[in-house]
This record gives C-alpha cells, sequence and structure tokens, in this order.
C-alpha cells in the first residue's frame, strides 16, 4: 500500500489550517484583513465625524428655541462673516503666528546647541529638559501660569524687588499688547503660548540640524563667509523643513486651544473658544461647525504652502 | 458628501417627526415609580452626601420611591437648552434664561399642579411666576432663587457700595485709586440686563420698564454703557472659581456676583461682603421643569414633590447660599437653614430683584423687543470690543 504522491498536498484541516491555506494562495485576503480595521477608523470615526460637523455647517438655527433647522442654507456662513466673528478669527490667526515665529527664534539656537554640541549626559538632561514639561498636567501648567503673572503673583513681585515696576506699567499700558496685568494682557496669552507648545518646535527643528553635514558648515567659513552670512544661506535654508514642520504643530495647535485664552487673557474669544461656546453651551451646532471649517481652511493653505517649502521632503 | 448630507438630513427629519409624535399628555394621577429618574441640573444643586455628608437629599427620596436619581451637571443656561433639546432625561432645574426658551421648543411639558400636594407651600409671589407660567398653565415647579449681588472687598470698601456705578463707570474708589482692571462683570449675555436695570434707574427718560425688556433705543443705550465698562474690565468671570482666584490674586475689588462665592470666600477668611445697591439686582429663580418625553413620569412627580416638602429647600439653602421657593423651610427646622441665614442669601430682597427671564421679540411692555439671540452675539462683540 503506498499513497499516491501528487504534487498538491491535501488541505491541512482545522480552522487554522484553512485560514492559512486561504492567506497563502490569496495573499490579498490577508491584506485586506489587516488593513480593513486601520481603514475603518480612519474613514468612519475620523473621517466620517468630521464630515458629519462639517454637514452641520449647512443647517441653521432656530434663534429662540435653539433648535436645529434641518434645512441646507448658507445662513450660518453669513453669521460667521459677521464683523464680531472675523474678529475672533483675525485675533486666533495673528497669535498663532506670533507664537509661532516667537517659538522658532527661541528654538532655533536651544536646537542648534543639542544638534551640535551636547553629548552623552549632557544630550540625556537636554531631551528630559524639553519632554519633562510634556509630562505634566497641562492645566496645572496654565494655572501656574495665571498665578505667575497675575497682579500680586510672582514676576510683578521680582519687578518690584528690581526696582523695575515702572518697566512693566510702561509696557503694560501700551495698546493691545497691555492690560491691566500681564494674566489678563495678550501678552500673557501669548507668553503661556510659547511655553506650552516650545517643545513641538524643539524637536523638529533639532532632528532637522543633526542631519546637516558639519562640513558645509566649515565648507562656508573657509570659503569666507561670515558665521551670519553661514547661518543666513547654509544652516537655515537646510534647516527650514525642520523649523516649517514644527510651525505646522506650533501654529495648529494654537489655532485649536480654548482653554489658555480662557484662563489666561482679557476674555476676548479664540476660535476653540468660540466653538466651544457656541456648540457646548449655546447649541448653536451649525454656528460652531462653521467656526471649525475656518482652521480646517486655514491648514489647508498652510500645508499647501509648507509642501511648496519642502517640509514634507524629509518624511 | 452629497448623499451623507441627503442621510443626514433625512434621519434628523425623521427624528424631528417622532419627537412631536411623542409629546405626552399631561398625567392626572402620580402611578408607581418606573425606578428612576433623570435630572439636568446646576453643579452643587442635587447633592447625596458625596461631596459632604451632612449634605444629603437623594438617598432618603431614593430609599422612600425607589427611584435611582441620575444627575447630568450643566453649567450655563444653554448648555441647558442644548442637553434638552437632545433628550434622554426627564427634569431640568432651569432659570428663568433658560425657561421660556425650553417651554418655546415644546422642551418641556405643561405640570398638573394638583399632583405636587406641596405646591400650596410655594412662596405665593413664584406661584405664577412668568418664567414657568404661559397664559396659566404651569410648567414645573419653583426650585430655588438668589439675587445677583455686588461683592467687594471690605478693605478697599469701608462702607458698602451705595450703586453699581463702580462697575460700570471709570471713578476712584474710596482708597483712592481708580477702578479700571479692579472690577469684573459676567462673562454671559445675560448680563446686558444688569446694565439695563442700571439704566433704569439713571436714565429713567429711556423709559425703560422691564431690563429683559428692551427696544432698539434701550438696548443701544446698555450696550454703550457695557462698551465703557469693557474699557474698566480686564477678565470677565464665568467660573466661580477663577473669579474667586481673582479676587485673591489679581487685585480685583468689586464685582456682580453670587452668594456662593461670598460664602466661599467669607468661609476662607477674606476681607469680602456682599451688598444689594440702590438700583436693586438681578436674580435667578430656578423651576423644576419636565421634559416633553419625559420616560419617567411618576418618579419626576414624586421628585417634584420631594424638592418642596423635605429637607432639600432648607439644606440646599446652605450649600448653595440660596433662597427655598418654600419660606417654611427657613424656620421650621425641617434642614440646618434658619430665619438669619434666609435674609443673609437676599429673602427680604425679593421686591429689589428682577429675575432673570429670557427676552423675547414679542414683550408685554412695549411692542418689540430685542430678542436674545442678538443679546448673545452682541455681547460678544462688546467683549471683543466691538
Amino acid at each position: 500500500m503506498s499513497v499516491p504522491q501528487t504534487a498538491i498536498l491535501p488541505g491541512r484541516g482545522g480552522a487554522a489550517g484553512t485560514a492559512a491555506d486561504l492567506f497563502w494562495r490569496n495573499p490579498k485576503v490577508l491584506l485586506a484583513l489587516l488593513l480593513i480595521p486601520p481603514l475603518l477608523w480612519l474613514g468612519i470615526i475620523y473621517l466620517g465625524s468630521l464630515f458629519a460637523l462639517l454637514a452641520q455647517s449647512f443647517f441653521s438655527i432656530d434663534e429662540f428655541s435653539g433648535l436645529v433647522k434641518y434645512e441646507l442654507t448658507l445662513k450660518t456662513y453669513r453669521e460667521l462673516l459677521n464683523p464680531a466673528n472675523l474678529d475672533i478669527i483675525a485675533r486666533t490667526v495673528l497669535m498663532a503666528a506670533a507664537v509661532t515665529i516667537a517659538a522658532a527664534i527661541v528654538a532655533f539656537p536651544v536646537a542648534y546647541y543639542a544638534a551640535r554640541y551636547a553629548r552623552g549626559r549632557w544630550k540625556a538632561l537636554f531631551y528630559l529638559g524639553i519632554m519633562l514639561p510634556l509630562w505634566s498636567s497641562y492645566l496645572v501648567k496654565v494655572y501656574a501660569w495665571k498665578l505667575i503673572l497675575a497682579k500680586e503673583g510672582i514676576l510683578n513681585w521680582v519687578f518690584e524687588k528690581l526696582h523695575l515696576t515702572w518697566l512693566l506699567e510702561a509696557y503694560l499700558s501700551a495698546p493691545v499688547i497691555g492690560g491691566n496685568s500681564l494674566s489678563v494682557s495678550y501678552t500673557g496669552t501669548f507668553l503661556v503660548f510659547l511655553y506650552v507648545w516650545l517643545p513641538f518646535m524643539i524637536l523638529p527643528v533639532q532632528a532637522a540640524l543633526e542631519r546637516v553635514p558639519g562640513n558645509l558648515v566649515e565648507a562656508s567659513a573657509d570659503l569666507g563667509a561670515t558665521p551670519a552670512q553661514t547661518f543666513r544661506n547654509v544652516l537655515l535654508p537646510l534647516a527650514m523643513p525642520g523649523v516649517v514642520a514644527g510651525s505646522i504643530f506650533t501654529f495648529s495647535l494654537t489655532l485649536g486651544d480654548y482653554i489658555i485664552p480662557q484662563i489666561i487673557g482679557s476674555s476676548r474669544l479664540f476660535i476653540g473658544q468660540a466653538v466651544y461656546a457656541h456648540q457646548g453651551t449655546a447649541g448653536n451646532i451649525p454656528l460652531a461647525a462653521a467656526f471649525t471649517v475656518v482652521p480646517v481652511v486655514i491648514m489647508g493653505f498652510y500645508l499647501w504652502g509648507a509642501k511648496r517649502l519642502g517640509a514634507f521632503n524629509a518624511l | 458628501m452629497k448623499t451623507l448630507l441627503k442621510c443626514s438630513t433625512a434621519i434628523a427629519i425623521a427624528l424631528s417627526l417622532t419627537g412631536q409624535a411623542a409629546a405626552a399628555e399631561m398625567l392626572t394621577a402620580v402611578g408607581p415609580g418606573e425606578g428612576q429618574v433623570n435630572i439636568v441640573a446646576w453643579p452643587g444643586y442635587i447633592e447625596r452626601g458625596e461631596t459632604d455628608k451632612t449634605f444629603d437629599w437623594v438617598t432618603k427620596f431614593e430609599e422612600k420611591t425607589g427611584c435611582k436619581v441620575q444627575v447630568k451637571t450643566a453649567n450655563t443656561s444653554d448648555e441647558m437648552v442644548a442637553l434638552m433639546n437632545e433628550g434622554g432625561f426627564d427634569l431640568v432645574t432651569a432659570s428663568g434664561d433658560a425657561s421660556l426658551r425650553l417651554i418655546a421648543g415644546k422642551r418641556v411639558q405643561p405640570v398638573n399642579v394638583d399632583l405636587v400636594p406641596s405646591w400650596s407651600t410655594v412662596d405665593e409671589r413664584l406661584q405664577n411666576a412668568p418664567w414657568h407660567t404661559v397664559d396659566g398653565v404651569h410648567y414645573g415647579v419653583p426650585y430655588m432663587w438668589g439675587p445677583n449681588v455686588l461683592m467687594y472687598n471690605t478693605n478697599v470698601f469701608k462702607e458698602p457700595p451705595a450703586s453699581w456705578n463702580v462697575v460700570f463707570e471709570e471713578m476712584d474708589l474710596p482708597d483712592g485709586k481708580s477702578n479700571k482692571g479692579r472690577v469684573q462683570a459676567y462673562d454671559g449675555p445675560i448680563h446686558v440686563a444688569d446694565a439695563a436695570n442700571y439704566l433704569m434707574f439713571h436714565k429713567p427718560e429711556l423709559g425703560i420698564k422691564n431690563p429683559y425688556e428692551l427696544n432698539e433705543d434701550q438696548y443701544k443705550a446698555a450696550l454703550d454703557l457695557l462698551r465703557a465698562q469693557r474699557q474698566i474690565v480686564s477678565r470677565y468671570w464665568h467660573d466661580a472659581f477663577i473669579q474667586i482666584d481673582d479676587f485673591k490674586n489679581e487685585g480685583v475689588v468689586a464685582s456682580g456676583s453670587w452668594p456662593f462665592q461670598v460664602n466661599l470666600m467669607q468661609g476662607d477668611n477674606q476681607p469680602i461682603a456682599s451688598t444689594i445697591p440702590q438700583e436693586g439686582a438681578t436674580g435667578w429663580a430656578d423651576t423644576t421643569m419636565m421634559h416633553a418625553e419625559a420616560a419617567n413620569p411618576n418618579c419626576a412627580y414624586m421628585w417634584m414633590e420631594h424638592t418642596l416638602s423635605s429637607n432639600l429647600q432648607s439644606d440646599l439653602s446652605v450649600w448653595f447660599g440660596a433662597v427655598p421657593s418654600v419660606p417654611a423651610a427657613c424656620t421650621d427646622g425641617r434642614g440646618m437653614q434658619n430665619a438669619e441665614g434666609c435674609a443673609k442669601n437676599g429673602l427680604s430682597d425679593f421686591d429689589k430683584i428682577k429675575f432673570w427671564t429670557t427676552p423675547v421679540s414679542k414683550c408685554a411692555s412695549q411692542g418689540e423687543c430685542v430678542p436674545y439671540y442678538r443679546w448673545v452675539s452682541d455681547y460678544i462683540g462688546v467683549i471683543g470690543g466691538r
């Protein structure tokens, strides 16, 4: 008795065996099985809810009872364009731009030092120092800043001890950026934003600077360039993708934040707060949805510009 | 995208239609409880002894009726309206700036007061209050009320301020320094009524009869006053605890506030007191209202009776710094409150208080008034400096 030998083996039987055979014969089935859960997540839970929200912006609200009227209309967008709401948008975009530029200026030297000079233990310490603020609670940091910036807070005390109160007062009497105290001025809001989002700028800039070959900088110096020229013509262009990548974080995070300006600032609304106020409290979901479209559009343009600057070439 | 839009529109329309069909008839007798009742309430309004053991007005109700009380807290009137519009709740503790909106939106149903035996003990001045009674129909039972007092720092004001002008107009305070940056105002559109109340006293020529019923000219005058106030207010308050912090660390010395903050800060030995100045004040009066599609109407009626007859009125009055809607709760020892405490929370000031009501276009005192949604958008504009 001998079993006839064939090239095709019989199925291995059992659920696992059948599945293994199926995957081996049709590799696409396995691929589909592996891809479907993340695609569902992205498609339904993420994009789906986003589109459902956007769809809401084409409805309007009955002004007295606060019930949403489910008829397609552009009324909500007209409302979005009234002067008070345009103020909110302009205020938020300007703040995001200011925070981004300042973050780039502060982050560059820090990242440069970390990428070029810090070694061993110092490098570890650097990473720890940058990441540490990210590990503590966001709210705790913001409340701590409220106490630092308050009229009877630490910073005012320091200025008083240094007999520099006049300087602070002169600064605070300036229009727009000033206020009664740092904690109720745009400057205060700006400082806290800068502090909270700084790590998101430092890390990409440092990664970009580490990839700049040292010999290029040396060559530039050999050819007679001053340090300023080297920075302008060699270092900055090569590190630019990192700066742009970092700016995407700082810009979009500032654009969407609604907690910092509520605790520190002059009560003037930012986009995030307007969304929160309209959907959470006023029940005006259409207007809130229209407001959320604004950062999406702004970030769309921003990313398009960033792509042209080559921020994604390194990805 | 287009099909998605169509789908969501269709679903929304379907939902709103079923909602209308299910609107219930008024109950004529209270049956056995359904086992639970879901309430939308202000924070601190419904306590079961979890925050502080001595403040508990839920446990006994649950033991007696078998109705499990589930609470969803809301921080503003607008949030309450939004939650009730979503549905799934039986009751809401609505303030006067929410109650009429709920009635107009048909989100609440008439309440048969004959099924609430303690109705007769409710303060007579509240029984037919316009913020829960429309065309003679009651849409709820009164819960609690209180004034929006003027809170001030006693180190700066040796005498209580006689007028609200300290928070409306730039001036020197008794300590010789300007009030600029040292006063606050409420971060809610209903604050327009405080301005109107101030004008009612100081500019009688405007002819304001009710701070919640303003024609275009009166409304414009109120907004102008608020724009001037923006110049002296550094930060508006809407979180009670941030306001407390601002009084402690930000050098704020006067602001409209609630007895709640005053009691907390006095308990903390801060130099704080409160007053109701000559112009009178606005105030809030909350009503327990029943959702149009309440799933647990029997438990809801039992809860309404419980709010009026148990220790709730008295103990909540102590806890929240509010005034009971049942005056007897101040004196009959059913809870911790006494006559002195009620007086301190504002019982004797009832006549000086203009209670929050939702501003509507068709108003009683004059033909055409500015409706609430304009208060909302314009107040955001005023705070933004427009």
